[in-house]
């Protein structure tokens, strides 16, 4: 079953950089998908447009077959009303590098606020739930403590928990580790893994080849706005076809 | 006149002074909002005047300001005002004025939070009006305190500009003490009245900065 769908996703920034253009891709339920590529090549803006915080110029896109933005006789995307929106923001959620956890909110109001306000769930059903995410991320001790006191590796890990507990379909990284002292980049990957073992639909954007490789059904190499080459792991990561790829696999060996 | 007099007198004459400081706060701390916001509209127009509404308020005295709002009604439009416009006029005059500076302390404020809290609201699917209220709102408040704090202790002293227009706070009281009593003791204990004013102040505001001081 297809949980997620963009395509011929396009997008030019006001400075005139086709940071998409034409991009394909669609997901099916359980899979996991690797987005590898350089810096610059429109990974990021790949993810905000799918996530609605960026809008595309052309293209489609939709949820578990609902159209959130499609193409309108003029060519340029259109977007589904408001409401229509906000029911199909329930299905995704994304990991940000930077973890954009609230300050100001515990670690429990902080997984708990948005079930509780934005999906007007049950408090006890939700309360219940984020102890059982807090457990499986190894922070139960942590519920009451403030972002701040927390480790990198330990907010991303709240952060993971926060996206969450709102029961996505789909949930988007952005180079999850990034932001992390190397040594704390293995606990999220391994996070990451205990999700893709329990079948959890994901689309990674990272740097870690390694870890793409083991986690990853399919790695999508893009280079400038364009999906350079797919396909599964062993493939794409050991036997390269196109010169790109090849060239930025390289360079990360080195 | 004994010192009890003179006392019970600059006493009476500090509830107006609280009254004006009370008044103010109340007003022009939520009208400040408003204006940081209609200041950082998508509607040039409405930006534009905010602009030019709060470069006046910053660029002339308070005082000017004062006299403004209490003469302009009646040489502008010839409009007789009773005498309890006097104090009316103190509170116009102070709230637009604070307003403006409060205006310009929220919108650096709101500026100062990083995106990533919009971008983090947006996708939980919190609406622009809740990711203002509950995330971005305690975030802004808890990073102002300090400057609220200075334009509040401002205030308390000048809330003495009143005098201008004859309006009977602590200030013009001392003042007619002074002249009708030949003694300087009525300015000693306004001094006095204006620094415990300030002091407790200060202290509730220092209360309020240490209360949001559970998180970084
Ligand atoms: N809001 C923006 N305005 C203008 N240019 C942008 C904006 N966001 C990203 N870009 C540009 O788009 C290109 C792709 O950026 P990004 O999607 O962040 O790449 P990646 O995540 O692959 O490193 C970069 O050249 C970047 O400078
Ligand atoms: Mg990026």
């Amino acid at each position: 079953m297809e949980v997620f769908n963009i395509k011929q996703a396009s997008k030019t920034f006001d400075n005139n950089l086709d940071v998409l253009q034409g991009i394909d891709i669609s997901v099916s339920q359980g899979e996991v998908v690797a987005i590898i590529g350089p810096s610059g090549s429109g990974k990021s803006t790949l993810l905000r447009c799918a996530t609605l915080l960026e809008t595309m110029d052309s293209g489609e896109l939709s949820y578990s077959g609902e159209k959130a933005a499609w193409n309108g006789p003029d060519g340029k995307t259109v977007y589904a009303p408001e409401a229509e929106l906000k029911k199909i923001k329930s299905k995704f959620g994304l990991v940000f590098q930077n973890f954009n956890l609230f300050p100001h909110y515990s670690v429990m109001k902080n997984i708990t606020d948005a079930p509780i306000c934005v999906q007007k769930r049950d408090p006890k059903e939700v309360f219940a739930e984020a102890d059982a995410l807090l457990a499986k991320m190894g922070i139960s001790d942590k519920a009451d403590a403030y972002p701040y006191q927390l480790s990198g590796g330990q907010q991303q890990r709240v952060s993971i928990a926060r996206a969450l507990a709102m029961n996505p379909e789909i949930l988007f990284f952005d180079e999850p580790t990034s932001a992390l002292d190397p040594e704390l980049t293995g606990e999220i990957l391994r996070v990451i893994r205990t999700l893709a073992l329990e079948n959890m639909t994901m689309v990674i954007v990272t740097h870690e080849i390694e870890f793409a490789r083991i986690v990853a059904d399919r790695v999508i190499f893009m280079d400038a706005g364009i999906i350079i080459e797919e396909g599964s792991a062993e493939q794409l990561i050991n036997n390269p076809e196109n010169a790109r790829t090849k060239a930025f696999l390289s360079r990360l060996q080195l | 006149m004994t010192l009890t007099t003179i006392l019970s007198k600059l006493a009476g004459g500090m509830l107006t002074s609280f009254s004006i400081f009370s008044l103010t706060l109340i007003f022009s701390l939520p009208l400040g909002l408003l204006v940081a916001l209609a200041r950082m509209s998508k509607n040039a127009l409405v930006k534009g005047i905010m602009r030019i509404y709060i470069s006046i308020m910053r660029g002339t005295p308070l005082m000017l300001q004062l006299l403004v709002v209490y003469f302009g009604p009646y040489y502008v439009f010839g409009i007789k005002l009773s005498p309890n416009y006097r104090y009316w006029a103190v509170i116009i005059a102070f709230v637009i004025n604070y307003a403006a500076y409060f205006a310009e302390i929220y919108r650096g404020g709101i500026e100062s939070i990083a995106p990533g809290q919009y971008e983090a609201a947006k996708v939980l699917g919190y609406s622009s009006s809740q990711t203002f209220v509950k995330i971005i709102l305690p975030q802004v408040i808890k990073r102002i305190i300090p400057s609220i704090t200075n334009e509040v202790i401002t205030l308390i002293k000048d809330t003495s500009l009143a005098f201008a227009i004859a309006v009977t706070e602590m200030f013009t009281i001392a003042k007619a003490i002074a002249s009708s009593e030949k003694t300087l003791m009525a300015y000693v204990f306004a001094g006095i009245f204006y620094y415990v004013f300030n002091f407790i102040v200060a202290m509730i505001m220092e209360r309020i900065e240490k209360k949001l001081n559970y998180y970084h």
